[in-house]
């Protein structure tokens, strides 16, 4: 006699309570019900995404008026680039090393004007400047087998890990420049991470470390609440 | 299916999906108020709509769900592929059950009812001649909330992925008036649910067929 196998009609209604305040916990979302849920948009994003599906040039009438493009950081004050500034590059690349920003202005550079995507839902125009993360992957060396690319910055240790399909994409880049100038210390000076295919919560500014990597990491966010993937 | 055996008023799919768009339609625009207020603004930084005349006004605490934006964003993300689901298994079993017919709005057929029951509820005229299980300011209002619903799922995937989905939020006209309208008819399905309600409560028949499915036409 197969022992307590039943499925009453209290034990379904007691089950279907405690799915429903445990498994959706809105304090966790990236478990129970909800991180199953999380996982499989991870994965519906994940096959949605194009690696040569590039964000619309946006034109120049839409640019966002001058100080209406939000600041960002962790740090009480702006975080300042500390002296002799370099960004390392490691992991599983063949040449590791560290560049100043005038070598990372002389690997090619790439311009764009595209909109800006905040997970809070507003959204901004700007143009941006830099190197390409897949240049400076040829430039290093990466191996095909970082599936992932982990970025972190000076600001408090700020941080974000990417798939590499979308941190290989064309228009994801380490920007040096926003609007035709330098990049400012408000936007992420010297070096910020910009892409037209992730919220901005992924565009890690202040940059010091770039790594490729062969698993997933997380993030500041990420580790949070916020979702991993964040494709747009 | 068969046509010598007349459907119930509310046939067990037609009941099952409006059910699940209960908790489903709850859920969703809980999540999204909870969503809005990481932003109450519309339009884009810099450039805030004029049209839109509750910019920074929060929803109340009571209206939200998910805690927080995180929180709030895996609640709508979790459960819009659900309501999308149940939407899509609704209009299929419209189109094959034939449906359709006695439910969805037809300009030619309708109007003349649609008019003439709202003038009888704006108390104008004596209640029109009811001749099937709706009469055409019911198919109206049905058919309507259907489109609604459709719009609802398109301008909510415009701006999940404005970029991946970017014919999609172009035939919206972009990011932020995507989003304009995605809270826009969160507004209207307030308002339907409003008048959905209030008018059940006038026919309370109703509420019990969408429970039962109602006696068959032809039953002793």
């Amino acid at each position: 006699m197969p022992p307590e196998r039943i499925l009453t009609r209290r034990r379904v209604l007691l089950g279907a309570a405690a799915l429903a305040t445990s498994a959706c916990d809105s304090q966790r979302p990236r478990e129970g019900f909800l991180g199953v849920m999380d996982r499989f948009n991870e994965r519906a994003q994940s096959a949605l995404f194009h690696p040569n599906r590039l964000a619309p040039e946006e034109p120049v009438g839409q640019l966002t008026p001058p100080g209406d493009f939000p600041h960002y950081f962790l740090s009480d004050t702006v975080p300042l680039a500390p002296e002799g500034w370099r960004l390392d590059v490691g992991g599983l690349v063949a040449r590791p090393r560290a560049f100043t920003l005038e070598e990372l202005q002389r690997l090619p550079r790439t311009d764009y004007r595209i909109r800006h995507h905040c997970v809070e839902g507003w959204s901004a125009v700007a143009s941006w400047h830099g190197v390409r993360v897949s240049d400076l992957a040829q430039a290093v060396g990466a191996d095909p087998r970082a599936g992932f690319v982990e970025f972190r910055s000076f600001d408090q240790g700020y941080y974000s890990s990417w798939d590499a399909p979308g941190a290989l994409h064309p228009q994801t880049v380490l920007a040096y420049g926003m609007n035709g100038a330098p990049l400012i210390p408000g936007h992420g000076a010297p070096l910020r991470l910009y892409s037209g295919v992730k919220l901005g919560y992924k565009m890690v500014k202040y940059l010091t470390t770039v790594r490729f990597l062969p698993e997933a990491t997380g993030g500041t966010w990420e580790d949070r609440g916020y979702e991993w993937f964040a494709g747009v | 299916m068969h046509p010598s055996k007349p459907r119930r008023p509310q046939p067990w799919p037609i009941r099952l999906a409006h059910w699940a768009n209960v908790p489903l339609l709850a859920i969703l625009a809980a999540s999204g108020l909870q969503i809005l207020v990481a932003y109450p603004r519309m339009g884009p930084r810099g450039r805030p709509f004029a049209l839109y005349p509750f910019q920074d006004a929060m929803p109340p605490s009571w209206m939200r769900l998910g805690d927080w934006l995180a929180g709030a964003r895996s609640w709508h993300f979790a459960f819009g592929w659900f309501l999308a689901l149940n939407g899509l298994v609704y209009v299929l079993y419209l189109a094959l059950s034939g449906e359709w017919r006695r439910r969805l709005f037809l300009p030619r057929r309708d109007t003349r009812d649609a008019v003439a029951t709202l003038a009888y509820y704006l108390r104008l005229r004596p209640a029109p001649a009811q001749t099937g299980l709706y009469n055409g300011l019911q198919r109206l209002a049905y058919t309507t909330a259907l489109i609604m619903g459709v719009l609802s799922v398109l301008s909510g995937l415009a701006i999940y992925k404005p970029v991946q989905l970017q014919w999609l939020t172009r035939l919206f006209g972009g990011y932020d008036p995507a989003r304009f309208v995605h809270l826009l008819l969160l507004a209207l399905f307030a308002f339907f649910t409003v008048g959905h309600v209030a008018l059940v409560a006038l026919h309370p028949r109703t509420f019990g067929e969408m429970i039962t499915g109602g006696r068959r036409p032809d039953a002793p």
